[in-house]
């Protein structure tokens, strides 16, 4: 396995999984490599930054990024060559509506965008809590919203992702996108955070 | 079955033997089709290795959330395949 955490308990876990795949048939330790290093070469969240930016800066992009992601991903070049492998629907804060994403059955989320999962994104309590306290959760990564605003919580149960486009921070108006690209963090793209 | 946006649905409530995506929460609630996401593979099949997979329209449902809990203000939007939506008299 291809890693940096060969000293945890979990990568004794993982490599006995892979040994049985191996085993199977299924893979080879080459092939498990290999499906490891596409998924994460390139991925960060510098990535759904940049395309956060870019809405903030230009409006008919920020259109277009609300009714298709994986074309707005592919204009900043992301995604290239062979796509993102995945339906990315971008949904934006408003005064009125709050977004957060959860992935209740396991832990899917757009990983070139955002780059490695948090262990929270993955932990049972966001998970659970997530879907049924959004509120009381958001709370706990200190963000009190305003009672007025509404939260929507997407459950990426099944082949889209979902980008979090955090509204545009106060007094920015005269920023570069780069400037406003650093300002995006990985808990805005999800959704446990403003900017 | 033809769903389009503002379609009222309710999930499937049975709990299969083999491997699903309807997430246990949804089973038996009813929600509104916000879109439609596309046709994908039925992972029901792919798990259990029927070649080729249905391929199925999935639909973004959203979900109040006192219809789900019993209380709350929140939405919750799933992603569902067809085979796990009934059409919901409205």
């Amino acid at each position: 396995m291809t890693g940096t955490h060969s000293e945890l308990p979990v990568a004794a876990r993982v490599r006995q999984l892979e040994e049985r795949v191996i085993a199977a048939g299924l893979a080879t330790d080459a092939e498990l490599d290999d499906v490891l290093a596409r998924l994460y070469d390139g991925a960060s969240p510098v990535n759904g930054a940049r395309m956060v930016a870019r809405a903030w800066a230009d409006e008919s992009y920020f259109r277009r990024l609300l009714a298709d992601g994986n074309a707005a991903a592919g204009e900043l070049g992301l995604g290239d060559p062979y796509g993102l492998g995945y339906r990315l629907k971008a949904v934006a804060n408003t005064p009125q509506q709050h977004n957060l994403v959860v992935c209740t059955l396991c832990s899917c989320y757009p990983v070139s965008l955002l780059g490695p999962s948090p262990s929270w994104y993955k932990s049972l309590a966001y998970r659970s809590r997530a879907v049924r306290k959004p509120r009381a959760v958001l709370a706990e990564f200190g963000l009190e919203l305003p009672a007025g605003t509404e939260i929507a919580v997407w459950d990426a149960s099944a082949e889209t992702r979902y980008l979090v486009v955090p509204a545009r921070p106060a007094g920015t108006g005269e920023m570069p996108e780069d400037d406003l690209a650093a300002l995006v963090t990985q808990r805005g793209l999800i959704g446990t955070a403003v900017v | 079955m033809s769903l389009r946006p503002g379609s009222r649905v309710r999930a499937r409530a049975g709990d299969p033997d083999h491997h699903t995506r309807v997430p246990r929460y949804v089973r038996g609630h009813v929600g509104e089709v916000v879109e439609l996401e596309g046709e994908w593979p039925l992972p029901d099949d792919r798990a259990r290795r029927i070649d080729p997979p249905r391929v199925e329209a999935v639909y973004a449902v959203r979900f109040p959330a006192a219809e789900l809990w019993g209380e709350g203000t929140h939405t919750i939007t799933v992603d569902l395949w067809e085979s796990y939506l009934l059409e919901e008299p409205s």
